[in-house]
Order: C-alpha cells, then structure tokens, then sequence
C-alpha cells in the first residue's frame, strides 16, 4: 500500500442526500441507546468491578421499582416535560430563552403567594386563581425579554439569563417574608394542616398518594402545544420566523409582535411548571425550586426537535435516569459522580447517534452500492 | 499535426449524492493552453465535476491526472498543490482586508509574513496579465469585477497553471466580459489552461477553444468552437432541438399601475442606496431593470414590497377595478405600508427576491409550507388551511416539472432550479396586479429559462405589471418592453427595450446620471 502513489482518504463524510426514513433514524438512535449502555456497562466495571446488570437492575428498581418511586419519577418527569414544552416555541423560533430557571421561579411565588394569602377560598377556584396567577407571574418574566428585543433588539440569552438572577433575588426576599417557622430561613411546607392549594391525588382521596393531576395537566398541555405548533396560524408563524426573519417579515408575519407573543407564551408555561411544582410537588417555595430544571429542559426540547409529543419520552428518559442514579449512589455506596457519568455516557450517544441520522461515513475501499 | 497534452484527464468519474448521480463515469480531458467551456443545463454536473477538481468534492469512482501524472485531491490544498485553482460564484474575502492580505490569507509560507514582498508579487501578476486592482486597495472599496480580479490573482499567486473559473460573468456588465475575456486569453498565452463554466452561449462562442457538454450527469461530447454555433450547442445541451426566440407581442393596454417618484432610502449605515428614483410601471408591459449587481435593484424592489424603509418620495398604485377618471377615487401611496397591510388593502402583489431561501422560501419546509407563506392567514379560526397550498403545490410540481421526491421534501436540500420554480410558480399564482421578479432564471437551464419567460409573457398579456430585473442584456433586450437602468441606485436612463442596443444599455449601467448622456 505505501508505495502506491494514489490512495483514498481513510474516511469520508458524506450529507445524506436524502433524509433517512423515520424508522431507521429512531433504529439509529436506538441502537445508540444500547451502546450507550453497554460503554456505561464497561466503565462500572473498570471503576467499582460491580456486575453491571446488577447496576443496571439497581437503576430501574430505584426509579420505577415501587408504587412510590414510579409516581415520583412520573410527577418529576412532568415538571421537567411542562418546562421543555413552554420552552419549545421560543426555542422554534430561535428565541432562545435561557430564563425558564426564573420564570418557573417566579411562577411557583405566585402560586405560593396565593395558596398564603388565599387559603380560604375554595380548593377548586384557589387551585384556579394559582394556575392564573403563575401563568401570569412567567408571562410577565417572558414579557421583557420579549419587548426589548422586538423594540430594540437586544440579546435575549443575556436578558432572560439575567432575568433568572432577578428572579433568585425576588424568591430569596420572599422566603425570608414568609419565612416559617421564624429563623429557618426558609418557608416550609405551606398549609400543611388545610392543604389548600395542593394539588389532591387523582385516583384515592387525600394528598401525596399519586400524580395524577401533575400527569394530566401537563400532557393536555402537551398535546395542545403539539396542535398549536404544527396546526395552528401562530404555529406556522414560530415555524416561519426560526427558519428566517426576512422570509417572515416578506409573507407579512409582523415579526416583532410574534416575539413579543411567543415569549410571552413560553414565559407563561414556565410559569405554570412553577405551579406544578410547588402546589403539585414540594408544596414550598425555595430558590431551589426550579433546580437547574430550566437548563435540563433545554436538552429535553432539542433532543426531541421541539416535537412536544417526542418530550415525553425524553422527560421520561432525563428523570429515570437522574433517580436511577441516585439509587446506584445509595444502595453501592458509589460517589455520585459514578451516576453523573453514567448519565453522560448515555447523553453523549445520544446527541452524537444525530451525526449519523445526517451523514453516512465511507471507508477506503468499499464501493458505494450502486441503486 | 502537434501532439496535444494533457493539463487534466479526468477518467471514468462518478459521484453520487445518495441515490442522485451526479455525474456518470465522465471523461474530461482539459489541453494544455487552451480555453475549455463547459456546457450544461442546471443540474446537469457542472459544478460538481470542477469541484472534484478543487478538492471539494471526493469522486466514489475514477481517476484523475494532472500532466498525465495521476493524483489524488482530497483537499484544495492538494489541487493548489498540483497547480489547480479555481475562481468560484461567490467570494471568499474578507471585505476589511486589503488585496494583499486577502491574497496571502491562508498561506503556510515558511518564516514570517512579509507584506511588502508579498504585495510587491501580487503587482508583478497585475501587470503582466493586465489586472485593475491595486495591491493595497480594501475589498470594500472594489467593484465586484475587482474583486473577482483579486480571486484569480489569489489563485495565480500559488502558482496555479489550471484555472476553473464558475459562472465567472454572472456578475459582470458586457464591458467588464470583455475585459475579463481579454485576461483569460493574456493567461492562455501564458501557457494557462482554463475552464470556464457559463450558461450563456454567446459567450462560450467568443472566449473558448473547445466546448464540452454535459446532461444530466453524462458527457455528452465536445466540439471544437469554430464548429458550434448557438442552436447546435443548445440542441447538445438539452438533447433535442429548442427554439431560442422569445416571443415579445406588443403591450396590451398600458396603464400607470405603480407609478414611483423620488424614491430615495438608506440601508442601516446610512449609504444612500436608492437616490431620486422614477419611473412608472405600466399594466399589460414587461419593464425590464438593468444594472450592475448592486445598483439598487435589490432595495427598489423591496421598498415597493414594503420590505425596505423608504426615506423619501412616493410608490402610488393604481388599481386595475377602478375607475380614475372619477374624481372621488384616489390612487393608493404604498410607503409606509409592510407587506401585511399592503395586502390588507387588496393589492395582490407578487414579488421573486434574489434572495430565494432567505426571502422568498422557508428552507426547512416542503413546497406545500411554502405555498402557505402567500396563504397562511386565509380563512377564519386559529388554525391554518393545509388543503389549498398542498392543492397549488400538487399543480406546481407537476406543470413546471419540479423534482422533488414530496411536497414536504425540504425546499432546502432541491437544486437550485428547482427552489426556483417552487418560488416563481407560486408567485405567478397568485394572480397579481403586480409582478416583481428579481433575476427570476439565475441558475435555471435554458429550458427552463425560456418556460420562465413565456409564463412572464403570459402575465403582461393578462394585464399585468411585470417588473423584470435581469442581469443577462440579450435576455432583457428581447423580453422587455421597456428598461429601466440603474446605476449607482439612480436612473441612468429608461429606454425602449425594442430599439436599444446592448451597448447603449451596458453604457448607461456604468454611467451617473450628473455626468449622464442626455
């Protein structure tokens, strides 16, 4: 081979000419999966020597293994599903909106302001005047970003990012308003004797049995964002602007009020998941409530192309993960870094599975099947 | 007879793009000192031959020579390497940097960069072939015909002996072909070999050697020029015979429709880009716009659209339902509207932008999405009417012959004639009162082209405004009515596109109005 003047590259890439059918793109991403396990699989032994089916087994037992562990992992998976879904039209129409983190912050103040000040009206309005109120609070933290950058055309990354530290502040003020009991610096369960403005359970009476109602309001909202982004005028509109501003503002899209309405409707359902986490979950508000949740969505909502129907299977993927992990963490007494790669391992296949879903790589040698 | 040497042998070359075969186990032989043309339809493998030739492409099978010695070119280091550049439609410089620096940008020249010596080299290379440029002057500061000059220096100062120039009079006035033609024949006697890609036959006839042809991904053959004329090298090209007249009936009819008085607008830096311009557009006439690549063609044509902040002057519209003669009618002054409103007031306007991916279409949507963009807010409710736009798309696909596997195949990833079609098809659809195109066949074959200009015909002889900015002369000398020319974003003249003279025209392109003729 060396003294052959005339050799062919080792590697080529080459664009697929034509996308790939859907199932053979979800077989790739599939397989990436399963490799993604397997490397994981190699790398628990290389570190601890632990059987790594038995790892595997810990995983699933943790996440999904008890009535409770499974209605956790639902209720946490839809918190993070509702945050990528309000995330997804921004995002569509590459507005990109960092500050979920505080717009489901200041959400969950609302619904917290009102399950204090409000605790005698009836559960039903109470729960709605929450569900209105959050709404409100994120669409309002959408609406800045929003009216700056139509008007002025400021950087929304830098403002919604910036917005997020506002929106720490504002938690960390009232926190220590509402603080209870006095001194703990920090607000505790709200109405833990009436628990009004909890979210009940769906299927037994009483509270913190099930996620029923977390799970339904969160995959109407799905669904209806899924109608909305692909069927609706204001769909096409996102869709139009995020593809180019020009070929928008050419069809007669007036493009600024489109920014203005689809951060302001991201905002709100960041917002909502503030809701839903605080009147559906911990029932308390804290800086912590949003937990880097804002950030992980944004995984969530590329992974699935902003498809909000595809979320749901990435939510789901991200929290079994995440609380997998943390059996592995307790129950073989590993570092929780051991976790943190393994999750990493699995996203890293993951992402990079897409290069193969576009591209098709040529060795030296082979002949291209001729059609 | 001398014996012919080979510059460049290109075997059996075959390249795919998944199942699309682009070109089909070609052989291309380039002589040594000659000028080559190479001929095709869109689509037909052109640029893709020449890009395996610059390293940008890999070929699946074949082989190359260079000077009968095989090689391999994997990268445009490797062509460079082997004496080959090639001068593409688009520039890659940067627009800060002088000549010079744009020049050596990217060299790996040993030791330290030495300016002086290199711009010393760069005038050598002026002077011997006869380039306009000086070594020091900034890309911002150049004509695009200069600026293709410092891409053919860049390419003779690494020394290449082969040059592959792609579309290279796409941007260029008659005036400046001549004098690029001129430049390529300094080189040939220099002992260059040139290919040169070009759709325009006239041409192909007056600069080259020998032409070769290509369709649809096969070579179909060569001849010498002095043995081709016009009609044998389309009948080659498109694989049967085509008749090169466009029909031009006199104008129904005409009336004012747009008539646009001291049009004067500013881009975001404040350069004046449009400066007093006027002139009417009439109904049932096709008004042709001449100018260089950048007189203003683009800024008209979107002020009219609504799409361009318009500083002064006046866009009034005349409705072809009204009557004008009654007093109590007004005609409509269109500044100051966007395009929403502009619809809103029941002008059916249609407008082809140069830009087609980034104005005129959505890349990531298929021909029915797209159709959408002229229909989205129709009907009541939230919720958008899909029927209609896959109904017109169905129609589109099948009466201009697009090629595209489904209508919600990205517009992005068709060929550029057929994104082409997708957006003037729709456009025409709409049944305007006006009709804009901007270069409406850049990048169509010649078939196509001529379909493009029956179907403009046919707008004029419904009574239609047809605004037509071209840049190929003898096009917009057979087509239009009537021309407007641009020059530095003033009218340098409206002339009648029945009597005028291509040079007349490519004069009046390069000449402001102050200093003008009349």
């Amino acid at each position: 081979m060396e003294n052959k003047k005339v050799h062919e590259p080792l590697l080529r890439m080459a664009k697929r000419a034509e996308g790939l059918p859907g199932w053979k793109a979800w077989g790739i991403r599939l397989i990436a999966f399963f490799l993604s396990l397997v490397v994981s699989g190699l790398v628990i032994i290389a570190i601890s020597g632990l059987n790594p089916a038995a790892v595997f087994a810990t995983m699933a037992e943790g996440a999904v293994g008890t009535n409770k562990s499974m209605w956790v992992t639902i209720r946490d998976a839809m918190t993070l599903l509702c945050i990528a879904v309000g995330l997804a039209p921004a995002f569509k129409m590459r507005f990109w909106n960092i500050g979920a983190e505080g717009q489901i912050l200041v959400g969950g103040i609302a619904s917290a302001a009102c399950m204090i000040y409000l605790k005698n009206l009836p559960t039903m309005l109470l729960l709605l005047v929450m569900v209105l109120a959050s709404l409100a609070a994120g669409g309002i933290w959408g609406l800045f970003p929003g009216l700056f950058k139509a008007r002025w055309n400021t950087n929304e990354t830098l403002f919604t990012l910036m917005m997020n530290y506002l929106a720490i502040r504002l938690t960390a003020f009232f926190v220590s308003k509402w603080e209870n009991p006095f001194g703990s610096n920090s607000v505790g369960i709200i109405n833990s004797q009436t628990k009004a403005g909890w979210l009940p359970n769906l299927l037994s009476p009483g509270y913190n049995g099930d996620y029923g109602w977390n799970l339904i309001i969160v995959l109407v909202i799905t669904v209806a964002m899924y109608f909305y982004m692909n069927k609706s005028k204001q769909g096409y509109e996102i869709a139009v602007i995020g593809d180019s501003v020009n070929t928008a503002r050419y069809a007669g899209i007036r493009v600024n009020r489109a920014y203005v309405r689809t951060i302001v409707l991201s905002g709100a359902i960041c917002g909502l998941a503030g809701f839903v986490a605080v009147s559906g979950a911990s029932h308390s508000i804290s800086i912590g409530t949003a937990g880097g949740r804002g950030f992980t969505a944004i995984i969530v909502a590329w992974l699935a192309q902003f498809n909000s129907v595809v979320m749901v299977i990435f939510s789901f993927l991200l929290v079994f993960l995440q609380k997998g992990a943390q059996a592995i963490a307790s129950s073989y007494n590993l570092s929780k870094d051991v976790s943190e790669i393994i999750t990493g391992i699995i996203l890293f296949f993951l992402l990079g599975s897409e290069f193969f879903v576009n591209y098709t790589v040529h060795f030296r040698g082979k002949k291209v099947e001729k059609k | 007879m001398e014996v012919v040497k080979n510059a460049v042998r290109m075997e059996n070359i075959t390249k795919r793009f998944g199942s699309v075969v682009a070109n089909n186990a070609i052989n291309l032989e380039l002589h040594e000192g000659e000028i080559l043309s190479l001929l095709g339809e869109n689509g037909s493998g052109k640029t893709t031959l020449m890009n395996m030739l610059s390293g940008i492409y890999y070929p699946d099978e074949g082989q190359i020579y260079v000077h009968d010695r095989p090689v391999t070119i994997a990268s445009p280091k490797d062509a460079f390497d082997n004496g080959i550049g090639m001068i593409h439609q688009h520039f890659k410089l940067v627009d800060v940097f002088t000549a010079t620096e744009n020049i050596v940008l990217g060299l790996e020249d040993e030791g330290k960069l030495d300016l002086k010596k290199a711009g010393q080299k760069v005038k050598e290379i002026c002077d011997k072939y006869g380039f306009d440029i000086r070594p020091d002057q900034k890309i911002y500061d150049m004509s695009v015909s200069q600026k293709q000059t410092v891409e053919i220096v860049k390419v003779l100062y690494r020394g290449a002996d082969i040059l592959i120039l792609d579309e290279p009079t796409a941007v260029l006035t008659p005036q400046e072909t001549d004098k690029l033609f001129q430049i390529m024949r300094n080189m040939q006697k220099d002992g260059k070999s040139l290919i040169i890609i070009t759709h325009k036959l006239h041409e192909v006839l007056e600069v080259s050697d020998r032409v070769a042809i290509l369709r649809k991904g096969e070579y179909i053959g060569d001849v010498p020029t002095r043995d081709a004329n016009q009609q044998s090298l389309t009948d080659m090209m498109v694989g049967r015979s085509v008749s090169l007249n466009i029909d031009r009936p006199a104008p129904v009819n005409p009336r004012p429709r747009l008539v646009i008085e001291h049009l004067t607008a500013y881009d975001e830096l404040g350069v004046k880009r449009l400066d007093d311009v006027t002139f009417t557009a009439n109904s049932g006439e096709v008004l042709g716009i001449a100018g260089v690549a950048g007189s203003g063609q683009r800024e008209l044509l979107e002020s009219i659209a609504g799409l361009y902040p318009i500083a002064e002057g006046t866009i009034t519209y005349y409705d072809p339902d009204v009557d004008y003669t009654d007093p109590a009618n007004k005609p409509k002054n269109l500044v100051g509207m966007d395009p929403m409103s502009i619809r809103k007031a029941g002008i059916a306007m249609s407008f082809v932008p140069e830009d087609r991916l980034g104005m005129g279409l959505v890349g990531t949507m298929g021909m029915t999405g797209n159709m959408m963009l002229r229909s989205w807010r129709k009907g009541k409710g939230l919720f958008v009417n899909r029927k209609d736009p896959e109904a017109l798309a169905n129609r589109i696909w099948k009466e201009l012959e697009v090629v595209t596997p489904s209508t919600k195949f990205p517009v992005r990833r068709m060929s550029g004639g057929n994104v082409q079609k997708v957006l003037v098809g729709r456009e025409i659809a709409q049944e305007p009162a006006v009709l804009m195109t901007a270069y409406a066949v850049r990048g169509l074959d010649i078939n196509t082209s001529y379909t493009i200009y029956n179907l403009l015909t046919e707008q004029k002889m419904k009574g239609r405004a047809v605004i037509y900015v071209g840049e190929d002369l003898d096009v917009l000398l057979e087509l239009c009515d009537r021309i407007v020319v641009l020059c530095g974003g003033q009218v340098s003249g409206v002339v009648d596109g029945r009597t005028v003279t291509k040079e007349e025209v490519g004069l009046l392109m390069t000449q402001h109005r102050k200093e003008g003729a009349e």
